[in-house]
């Protein structure tokens, strides 16, 4: 599964990787890392008006995210 | 992109506290404006010896701290940094002389539009050029590389330092420089102020609020959250400079602004393209320090830098109009600013070439 590991990238680089990733109509299915409650917020609600669902645990400092279509 | 409901209620409270600031005394569609009080402390501080404008704004230290105090209740606190800082402190500078040939910040933008003045709807044009240019470049690729994780203290430093400024502004006042005529004289009652930018401080950090995200994000994902903040301000603004009779609608005689289009289209032009590289506007800059972000904390102080710097060497606009050396600096802070966008391009073209070469 393809991962992408956005933290400490700034605003709004972790947001336009997973558009990216959105938009290719690739894996059905993605993680992505952030360490920004901004970036999270802001994933989820790209994700979500694309119709993808979210689901997340934390893991130390980070928020690992998980993306499906 | 900001919560909605929370971006709006910022926005809505920054504009009603920028109206009470100006009636208590801040000056004219400067109620709260992180451009102006940035370059007013710095001059307070005695780093630059513009006599019209130094007084220490307990806004601007008000929002560090409150972002700071709500942040380590939050849990997102986190110090970090270390990405690209010359270059951020770079464009950090180029973002305060564009806002000081403009005379204001994206913030002010806002507040000068929603008085009537039109001069400000040609910045905001600029504004949205440049917050434009930079994405363009931010959608090819462009970024200022990884932040890391650093030890605790380091992200507190900032913070701690706006607080220590507080009391002493308060304990000592004497240190300090105050003006006795001009803008810098103008302001309304300390603790009105800090309780301003504390309120500020607070909601900014929570919704997110970014002047310059507004446009980025309209641009990259149809995504209106942003933007929304600064149609509730110039609503707002308006609602209430109609009710006090201060509304006048026009480019001459605005306060604490000047007439000349070009100028104000290309000086927020270069501001918005600078906020749009470094990832947020002035306020969001502040805001992302109090967090413990010290790439962030490295371009405020090329703000206050580039504040200096503008006014010790005629740089800097006033009401008569930018000076020459404004206008070069302009210019001349456009060509970095596009020499930064496109100078990675290059580097990851060449890059590929020669792995394309080893590979043959």
């Amino acid at each position: 599964m393809q991962v992408i590991d956005a933290r400490g990238l700034s605003c709004p680089q972790p947001v336009l990787l997973v558009k990216k990733a959105i938009d290719s109509n690739g894996d059905s299915e993605f993680k992505v890392l952030v360490d920004e409650m901004a970036a999270f917020e802001n994933i989820s609600t790209l994700a979500r008006s694309s119709n993808w669902t979210v689901s997340h645990r934390r893991q130390g400092d980070s928020i690992e995210m998980t993306l499906r279509k | 992109m900001g919560s909605r409901t929370g971006v709006i209620l910022t926005g809505l409270i920054i504009g009603i506290l920028a109206l009470v600031l100006t009636k208590f005394g801040n000056p004219p569609n400067m109620g709260v404006c992180i451009a102006c009080f940035l370059r007013d402390t710095v001059g307070g501080l005695g780093l630059h010896k513009a006599k019209l404008v130094q007084y220490i704004r307990p806004e601007i230290l008000g929002i560090i701290a409150g972002a700071f105090v709500v942040s380590l209740g939050t849990g997102e606190f986190r110090s970090k940094g270390g990405s690209s800082i010359v270059t951020r402190f770079v464009l950090g500078f180029l973002m305060m002389v564009g806002m000081l040939i403009f005379l204001g910040c994206p913030l002010r933008v806002a507040l000068r539009l929603g008085a009537g003045d039109l001069n400000a709807l040609i910045g905001f044009l600029g504004l949205f050029a440049g917050v434009g240019a930079g994405t363009y470049f931010l959608r090819s690729g462009f970024s200022l590389g990884k932040a890391s994780v650093m030890p605790k203290w380091t992200g507190a430093v900032m913070p701690v330092l706006a607080l220590v400024l507080i009391v002493l502004f308060f304990a000592v006042p004497s240190l300090f420089i105050f003006s006795a005529e001009g803008p810098g004289s103008q302001h309304a009652p300390a603790l009105l102020s800090l309780a301003a930018g504390l309120i500020i401080g607070v909601m900014a950090q929570r919704s997110r609020f970014c002047m310059a995200g507004g446009i980025r994000d309209l641009l990259l994902f149809r995504n209106f959250n942003l933007i929304l903040g600064f149609l509730v301000i110039i609503l707002v603004t308006l609602a209430g400079s109609l009710l006090s009779g201060s509304f006048k609608l026009g480019f001459n005689a605005q306060p604490i602004a000047h007439t000349e289009a070009v100028w104000n289209f290309l000086g927020l032009a270069l501001a918005g393209w600078c906020a749009a590289l470094l990832g947020g506007c002035p306020l969001r800059q502040l805001v992302l320090t109090a967090q413990g972000n010290t790439d962030s904390a490295i371009t405020v102080l090329g703000l206050v830098i580039g504040a200096a710097v503008a006014h010790r060497f005629s740089i800097a606009a006033s009401a008569k109009g930018v000076p020459v050396f404004g206008q070069y600096a302009v210019v001349v802070g456009l060509v970095i600013v596009l020499a930064i966008s496109i100078i990675p391009h290059f580097r990851s073209l060449s890059v590929r070439g020669s792995e394309t070469h080893a590979g043959n």
